[in-house]
């Protein structure tokens, strides 16, 4: 079948036992869809400008010229690989080789600062590591005399590598070469090596950076990821057409799930964008027919998009404005099943073409077919926008010992509050503390090297999420906040921090909050500007800054983000169950919270316990009545330095608008 | 490929400017592949013997030869012909076109072909764009600059737009570069960037540098020779761990009075 062979759903629903031999691993699947799809582009990169694309065939020789190249250089079975960079085609295929010759890649966030990446390569035992530049080979060098494993480190780009001399040091071009020279000495070792992977082998290790304690690495066999991969697609009807944009990190599960099983298992092509800055624009040039990101993603999409606007002229603006409403309206009331009017019917079609048309293929959305938000509860207000312009959004709830996919919502049965209905092949339970259990194929095998863990998470086949939710009357699963999260006033009153944080965060101007409130007489707030949003608004209004810092700290800031603090807390008042915990005083912290800092996980979850250690000083002065704090904070810098920032931080009291009676 | 002799070699040449003697019978030379700063206080001249190397200005005195030939009184373009590139203290782009664009220009003197086959954008003039462009594309994946290749020079930051003018004086594919403080104005972070970049430059594409910066930490870290300049004489030359330690230039650097 070639590329204008007719499409139809490219998978069967599987279930956990029936995995063909000769298709159980992903190589193995790669070498059938190199003689199926030989033609068919399976990876594009953006590179020099121009979108190189790269066939089945190709992704097959290479992957396979670098797994014997590894062979070359005494690769094991078992081994463990580090792979560090972008989503580049070659890390993909460094990805394959690896389980190829039976070992296993483990990913890492390529942001990690030397002392994470320690921790992971050491700890994965990894003798390998195939990274895409000199700024990893950098770190890798770094951290060497304590990874007691790393023997080899293999980069992609030799830009600025002339000067390397360090032994076990190769290009991917050298490391080619000899996997080519090896290929001819032993001309059946590779097929003999891919013919002993079988379904159960670990296929991935991947670390989640957990919002408490050290990185675990989640261990994901090849029938768990094939399986759950397959049944996705077929719950989903994807095809062998489908465009996807690989932009998120590969470290991150989700990744590997879209851009590297789905791909590989339903053929369809992947699209790596020429760098991080380069996203937005590669989008748009892409198109994609299948997308996926977290809430931030689509936040900062809809903040880029709020910016232009108010930049516009005024006539512009108010058609904007007015037909975003009305999309966002109609879109509330269809997914509530309410009635929309005739004027709204007639006006949809109007706006369509003078607003969400353009807009959707302005930024790149005028292709999809469906995209999903997961990682982190959605923005209501968010999940409107997009599905009012008519792009396809929908909520995915999943976890990284799931193999990703938990739940999602169906086609035609999308609401606002739930993320969906449980995928083919997953039970859900939820125990009686109200914690969400679930159970499929995608269960993963534990994580390495911690029993202790595996323990706590599962249990006879069933995971225990740590989320608290509930399964509603139509079998829709509604997550609540992170089970321990949820807590309680000094009076009682429920409270959600995540909840109440998400929607502040919907407001373009608030990039980050952290609400604080357990056993307190009132729920506070750390806030986090967004550097571009309130730039731009400072910008325009004549506002002079320096730094975020400097901006953050601006009286005109703090009655910006006062009044979107009230717009927050009217909305909880109408909440019946959260409307006493709306958010009383609030400051805008001096710098933003960071990653390299600890204070979030690199896929942006607040580390709320660290925060409250680190910031306990700013939390006694939000409940002590003083209007102004000095806060002392270390700082750690992209290459492990840290240093000290001092900083004077306001606090402000928002009025909180009284409950309203219904 | 190392030819023998300097790439550049200076000999007591003197710049005036009716009764200023801006730069004094000042003589160096530059080696294949060095990375050589020319430092020194305000007015002390160098900017003014860079001038006279680009052609910019002529000596009063002295000659200059590049490979070898001598080629004191040569106009900038016939510089530039011989493969020297420069970027400019201010920042000197086409502020109202596109970063790639602005790169282009660094290719015209490469560029030749009728007018009309330009216009039509056909046969060799295809060609010849397609390769120039291709080039200029290697230039912006090593500056790292692909997110501003559409954006108007003249709305991107300093610190970038210093990054656009390398990549431009880069695109003519000069075998000596002189750079007029590539750092001035930049932060921390900008500064490091902009110093592997330098780096980079000498090591992948071998081409020799001349840089006039005031950041010394700088000059210390990325140069292999350092020359100092002080009220248009020559004080000091050799490589960075010497010339720290050299009375005379702590004299210039700390204000000891002139006779």
């Amino acid at each position: 079948m070639g590329r204008g062979g007719d499409l139809k759903a490219a998978t069967e629903s599987t279930t956990a036992s029936a995995l063909d031999p000769e298709r159980d691993t992903f190589p193995k699947l790669v070498r059938d869809n190199a003689r199926r799809l030989a033609d068919k582009v399976a990876i594009r990169e953006k590179d020099f400008g121009i979108w190189q694309a790269y066939t089945w065939s190709q992704y097959f020789e290479q992957a396979r010229l670098i797994a014997l190249g590894l062979a070359s250089l005494g690769f094991a079975r078992g081994d463990r690989v580090a792979i560090v960079g972008d989503n580049r085609p070659q890390l993909y295929w460094a990805v394959m080789a690896a389980q190829a010759l039976g070992g296993v890649p483990v990913p890492i966030y390529q942001d990690s600062i030397e002392r994470e990446m320690e921790y992971i390569i050491e700890h994965s035992e990894a003798r390998f590591a195939v990274v895409e530049d000199q700024e990893q080979v950098d770190k890798l060098l770094g951290v060497r005399a304590r990874c007691r494993h790393l023997q080899h480190v293999v980069y992609d780009d030799a830009r600025g590598m002339r000067g390397y001399r360090e032994p076990g040091l190769m290009s991917l071009a050298e490391l080619t070469e000899l996997g080519k020279k090896f290929d001819a000495s032993h001309p059946a070792y590779f097929d003999a090596e891919l013919a002993r992977g079988a379904a159960d082998d670990v296929a991935i290790i991947c670390y989640t950076s957990g919002t408490t304690g050290a990185p675990k690495g989640a261990m994901l066999s090849y029938r768990n990821l094939i399986t759950t991969a397959r049944n996705a697609a077929h719950f989903e009807g994807l095809r062998e057409d489908e465009e996807v944009l690989s932009y998120l990190p590969m470290a991150w599960v989700g990744d590997h799930v879209f851009s590297y099983a789905q791909a590989i298992v339903t053929g369809f092509t992947i699209n790596c964008p020429e760098s991080a800055a380069t996203v937005l624009a590669d989008l748009k040039e892409i198109a994609p027919t299948y997308f996926f990101g977290p809430p931030r993603i689509w936040e900062s999409i809809l903040t880029g998009v709020m910016v232009r606007v108010e930049d516009a002229a005024r006539p512009k603006r108010a058609l904007v404005h007015f037909f975003l409403r009305l999309a966002q309206d109609i879109e509330r009331r269809r997914l509530s099943r309410q009635a929309i009017s005739l004027w709204q019917r007639l006006l949809y079609p109007l706006g369509s073409l003078s607003v969400y048309g353009p807009l959707k293929d302005n930024l790149g959305f005028s292709r999809v077919r469906r995209a999903y938000t997961a990682g982190e509860a959605i923005g209501p207000e968010i999940f409107l926008f997009f599905r009012g312009l008519g792009i396809n959004v929908k909520q995915l709830y999943g976890m990284t010992e799931a193999s990703v996919f938990v739940t999602i919502q169906r086609d035609g049965d999308v609401r606002l509050d739930t993320v969906g209905t449980p995928i083919t092949g997953v039970e859900i339970r939820i125990s009686d503390a109200g914690e969400v259990l679930f159970r499929s194929p995608g269960v993963f095998q534990g994580y390495a090297k911690n029993p202790e863990a595996t323990r706590e998470t599962l249990d006879g086949g069933w995971i225990h999420s740590g989320d608290a939710g509930f399964l509603d009357h139509d079998g829709h699963l509604v997550i609540i906040d992170r089970a321990k999260d949820v807590s309680r006033l000094a009076d009682g009153t429920m409270f959600a921090p995540k909840f109440i944080e998400n929607k502040l965060k919907f407001s373009p101007y608030v990039r980050e909050a952290v609400c604080i409130g357990q056993a307190r007489p009132c729920v506070t707030a750390f806030i986090n500007i967004d550097l571009a949003a309130v730039g731009n608004w400072a910008e325009r209004r004549n506002i002079a800054y320096t730094s975020y810092g400097d901006l953050a700290q601006k009286p005109e800031v703090y009655e910006l983000i006062r009044g979107e603090v009230e717009r927050v807390n009217a909305s909880l008042a109408e909440d019946e169950v959260l409307r006493g915990a709306q958010v009383k005083r609030f400051l805008i912290l001096h710098k933003e919270l960071d990653p390299d800092d600890e204070e979030i996980t690199r896929t942006r979850k607040v580390r709320r316990g660290y925060i409250a250690q680190k910031y306990a000083t700013l939390i006694d002065a939000l409940y002590s009545g003083q209007d102004r704090v000095q806060v002392e904070a270390k700082v750690t810098y992209e290459d492990g330095r840290t240093g000290t920032m001092r900083a004077d931080v306001v606090i402000r009291d928002v009025g909180v608008p009284a409950p309203v009676a219904r | 490929m190392t030819r023998p002799g300097p790439l550049l070699e200076v000999a007591g040449v003197s710049v005036r400017f009716g009764a200023l003697i801006a730069v004094n019978q000042v003589s160096l030379s530059i080696g294949h592949r060095e990375v050589v700063a020319i430092i020194g206080p305000n007015g002390a001249g160098k900017t003014t013997l860079l001038n006279a190397v680009s052609g910019f200005y002529h000596p009063y005195e002295g000659r200059i030869a590049f490979e070898g030939r001598d080629r004191t009184h040569l106009s900038p373009p016939d510089v530039a012909a011989l493969g020297i590139a420069r970027t400019f203290q201010n920042v000197a782009l086409f502020k109202g076109m596109s970063v790639l664009d602005n790169i282009m220009t660094g290719r015209l003197m490469k560029m030749g072909g009728s007018f009309l086959l330009e216009a039509l954008y056909w046969g060799p003039a295809k060609r010849q764009e397609l390769e120039h462009r291709a080039f200029v594309e290697r230039i912006i994946d090593f500056l790292e600059i692909q997110a501003i290749r559409k954006t108007p020079a003249g709305r991107l930051p300093y610190g970038l737009q210093k990054r656009v003018e390398l990549a431009r004086a880069l695109a003519a594919e000069p075998k000596l570069l002189l750079l007029d403080e590539p750092m001035a104005g930049m932060n921390v972070e900008e500064k490091e960037d902009m110093c592997r970049f330098i780096l980079d430059v000498n090591q992948e594409f071998g081409t020799t540098i001349a840089l006039i910066e005031h950041d010394m930490g700088v000059v210390m870290d990325i140069s292999d020779r350092v020359v100092v300049l002080d009220y248009g004489r020559k004080i000091a030359d050799g490589p960075p761990s010497e010339v720290r330690s050299d009375q005379a230039v702590l004299d210039a650097y700390l204000g000891v009075a002139h006779e």
